[in-house]
């Protein structure tokens, strides 16, 4: 019989379903047949002109109805059609879900063409009052809604049945990773039998690209796009930003085998650290990246030498792939050598808000399929950075335990522990 | 009484009234108060502004100062009122094991820029050209910092050293009541000891008085009692600039340092009311109900009222219902602070506990007069769009 707690006596957290959206696709298959081909979803940006621009390649998701209707259409619609797959692989009711949400997203703010079209209405006075004058007649909540934090979240309830006032995040690069958590500990808390977590990011706007640029961290490797992202190369540039979304029914072991549902794989541990050196720049000891790892494997329950694989934050920025080795490097000490570490961000980018889940998710599905997605790319690796990253051909591996880093500006750092087998 | 109690043990507020539990405690426990509010500079609406505050108390590098707006500036300020009067502000091993969880909107736009962009748009057809000429040459490349939600928790660890963890959620009011409820959530369960929770909202900035104008909520001058805005032009809200952090801390974890509490957090719920579809009403007096409101003995409600015409009807028809409750709106002294509404309802809450005294009515005319213990103090939110949320704050021992 399984082991419905855990070593500090905690309810198991199994996930049940898992749904995935990134450039290179929709849904689990897909996007696994892609990413284990060493294909790259970057390409040139198509949705807004790019004059002035030294990036002109992202990874966004253009192929969805709401792709050119603005960063809250999009979020919502990545995160609804993750969630749905999610929910469906889990069996559970799509318009009944009875459990809480928790969404990961971006930021929300009035898109430029609404600006446009309320300041075009206007007649004269000062630019700002001239806005709110035809801001307070506008008689729809339509342009509203865009600008509430609360709103993608309250629709996706409504939408899948979610119980009680969903939570919406930020913890800018990790927010995926902590959306995780939160179900996680909700369900450890027995405060819900079952959560889901999504993560979601559709904000490629130009705007979201300038100011990107405009603090040096993303790539202007324009000519090759899908050779833009080469996390731990010598050559990397910087990020290159992307869309994407993915979902996790995450509940409890002893309540998915109650119902006689499918696990897919074991959320094990969640660690997490602040950083007080600096708003972008990380300790330049790595205290706190090393702190969230160590986090993550004791919450777990394991130690350095059960991890078989490492599901890299690698966002091919100078900065991160340098302290996430030294930061792996200090906690796997030698052993570092021999443990896999690979960069699902080679192929789809960086997807914000949505990239703790998503590679969450790719995690999940790596010790499933027992193969590891390569980093591709790797054609000029940094002499300073040795991991083995799997270089740009899949590796078939009996993975059964996964880390999985992620990093953010504003001292954001948080690590999952996931593994293949409750224990 | 239990060694994971929820126990609040330190207050860090900032609202138009001034700064610190002191001068909110005399101002709203004075026999008459007038509001402050400025109805000139965004005419016709308005505001409750920032009173004048010295950054430099709670920030002391300059360097820090210049990297955030007035927003992140107001939370790191609350926030460290907090940890000072929790006596946490100097203890540097506490503050790396302490967790935070912050509740926040976005940060300032740079006003001039987008306003530069809107004129030259009325002789340009290629707005989306214009839009990568201006932003990539007019934008502080740092502005982005100042601008990202969860870069207030990130410069409140940059500047008080709270590392344990940075959680930020996002949600208008909902944001705040889910940082109360989860935080203690938390320590209930044993996942954490010591909590900084709270938020912060700017209002004095057209892009956040146009968060609220874009569904036609603000009220227009001339000011009126949060209670009395229906009929008047206008849809009710009043915004002000203000915030509002608690640290939260186990029994255990407070006893241990010596610390004495000022109540401690009873039941705390969050709701999600499908308003136009669902009774608004009656769904208040559910979570009232569920929070542990109790029948026959009178009890002080502190309220984050928004003005908001159907949510506050709502609000008033159901506690018109429930006689023996007494509630306080403070936003007709705050105004509507959004994100940090719920968290400062409990902070005053939380006040009012520990002086074992009441406030006396904010506005006599819509609120009882209350004469009876304040050992046990409801705390509501009932957000002015969407969410909703009530804690029940206790006598700490």
């Amino acid at each position: 019989m399984a082991k419905f707690t855990d070593h500090l006596g905690r309810p198991v957290v199994a996930v049940t379903g898992i749904g995935i959206v990134t450039s290179l696709g929709v849904g689990k298959k897909d996007n696994w047949d892609a990413l284990t081909s060493g294909k790259s979803g970057i390409h040139p940006i198509t949705r807004f002109p790019t004059d002035c621009l030294n990036t002109r390649i992202s990874g966004t998701v253009d192929f969805l109805d709401s792709s050119s209707k603005g960063a809250t259409a999009l979020t919502y619609e990545l995160a609804e059609t993750a969630a749905r797959e999610a929910i469906g692989e889990a069996n559970l009711p799509s318009t009944d879900f009875g459990g809480p949400l928790f969404l990961a997203a971006p930021p929300v703010e009035l898109d430029w063409a609404d600006r446009f079209k309320l300041y075009t209405a206007g007649h004269d006075g000062p630019v700002t009052a001239r806005v709110l004058e035809v801001a307070r007649g506008l008689n729809s909540e339509d342009i509203f809604e865009t600008t509430q934090f609360g709103t993608i979240a309250d629709r996706l309830s409504d939408e899948f049945g979610a119980t009680g006032m969903p939570i919406t995040l930020s913890t800018a690069c990790a927010s995926g990773a902590t959306a995780i958590q939160l179900g996680v500990e909700a369900i450890r808390r027995g405060e819900a039998d079952r959560a889901i977590s999504i993560g979601a990011d559709g904000s490629v706007t130009a705007e979201a690209l300038i100011r990107f640029s405009l603090l040096s961290a993303l790539s202007t490797q324009n000519d090759f796009p899908e050779k833009a992202s080469k996390p731990f190369s010598r050559d990397r540039d910087g990020f290159v930003i992307a869309e994407g979304a993915a979902a996790l029914v995450l509940e409890s072991l002893e309540s998915a085998l109650a119902r006689g549902a499918r696990v897919l794989g074991i959320l094990r541990g969640c660690g997490e650290r602040a950083d007080d050196f600096h708003r972008t720049r990380s300790k330049p000891d790595g205290s706190p990246a090393i702190a969230a790892v160590r986090a993550a494997l004791s919450d777990a329950g394991l130690s350095e030498s059960q991890i078989g694989y490492v599901n890299a934050h690698g966002t091919s920025t100078p900065e991160n792939d340098k302290m996430e080795h030294l930061s792996l490097s200090t906690v796997f000490g030698e052993n570092i050598r021999n443990i896999p570490v690979s960069s699902n961000k080679s192929m789809i980018g960086h997807t914000l808000s949505a990239a703790g889940a998503v590679e969450a998710a790719f995690s999940l599905l790596t010790m499933r399929e027992g193969i590891i997605p390569p980093t591709i790319n790797y054609d000029n690796p940094d002499p300073a950075i040795e991991l083995d990253v799997v270089p740009n051909v899949k590796r078939s591996a009996d993975v059964s335990s996964v880390l999985s880093n992620s990093f953010g500006f504003g001292g954001q750092n948080a690590c999952l522990v996931l593994t293949r087998e409750p224990v | 009484m239990s060694s994971t109690d929820v126990l609040i043990t330190g207050i860090g507020l900032v609202s138009s009234l001034g700064e610190g539990i002191d001068a909110h405690w005399q101002k709203l426990t004075a026999d008459k108060i007038e509001p402050v509010i400025d109805a000139e500079r965004f005419q016709p609406y308005v505001v409750h502004p920032l009173p004048a505050i010295d950054w430099g108390l709670q920030i002391p590098k300059r360097g820090d100062q210049r990297q955030m707006e007035t927003w992140q500036r107001l939370g790191t300020y609350a926030a460290g009122l907090a940890l000072d009067d929790a006596g946490l502000k100097t203890e540097e091993a506490l503050c790396s094991t302490m967790d935070m969880v912050v509740a926040a909107g976005g940060g300032e736009r740079d006003e001039a820029v987008d306003a530069a962009i809107l004129e030259a748009s009325a002789s340009r057809e290629d707005r989306a050209v214009l839009l990568n000429e201006k932003l990539t040459t007019e934008l502080r490349p740092t502005l982005f910092l100042a601008q990202l939600s969860n870069l207030l928790a990130g410069n409140i660890s940059i500047v008080h050293k709270v590392t344990g963890s940075s959680r930020t959620f996002m949600g208008e009011e909902g944001a705040g009541v889910a940082a109360i409820e989860t935080a203690a959530a938390r320590i209930r369960s044993g996942q954490a000891s010591h909590v900084l929770v709270g938020g912060a909202f700017q209002t004095e900035h057209y892009d956040m008085l146009l968060g609220y104008e874009l569904a036609g909520y603000l009220h227009r001058a001339p000011w009126k009692s949060v209670w009395q805005r229906e009929g008047s032009e206008g849809g009710g809200v009043v915004s002000g600039s203000g915030g509002a952090f608690l640290v939260l801390e186990s029994r255990e974890h407070a006893e241990k340092r010596g610390r004495k509490a000022y109540a401690q957090l009873g039941a705390i719920y969050s709701g999600r009311a499908r308003r136009g579809k669902e009774d608004l009403p009656a769904a208040i007096s559910a979570l009232a109900a569920k929070t542990g409101v109790p029948e026959g003995k009178p009890m002080l409600g502190i309220s984050g009222v928004s003005g908001a015409h159907a949510a506050t009807r709502a609000e008033k028809k159901a506690f018109d219902a429930m006689p023996d409750v007494a509630l306080r709106g403070f936003s007709n002294l705050t105004g509507h602070l959004k994100e940090a509404q719920f968290p400062f309802a409990v902070a005053l809450a939380a006040l009012a506990v520990r002086n074992d005294q009441p406030y006396p009515a904010f506005d006599g005319q819509n609120e009882k007069p209350f004469e009876g213990q304040t050992s046990d103090v409801l705390a509501t939110t009932i957000g002015y769009h969407q969410f909703e949320g009530m804690a029940r704050i206790l006598a700490a021992d």
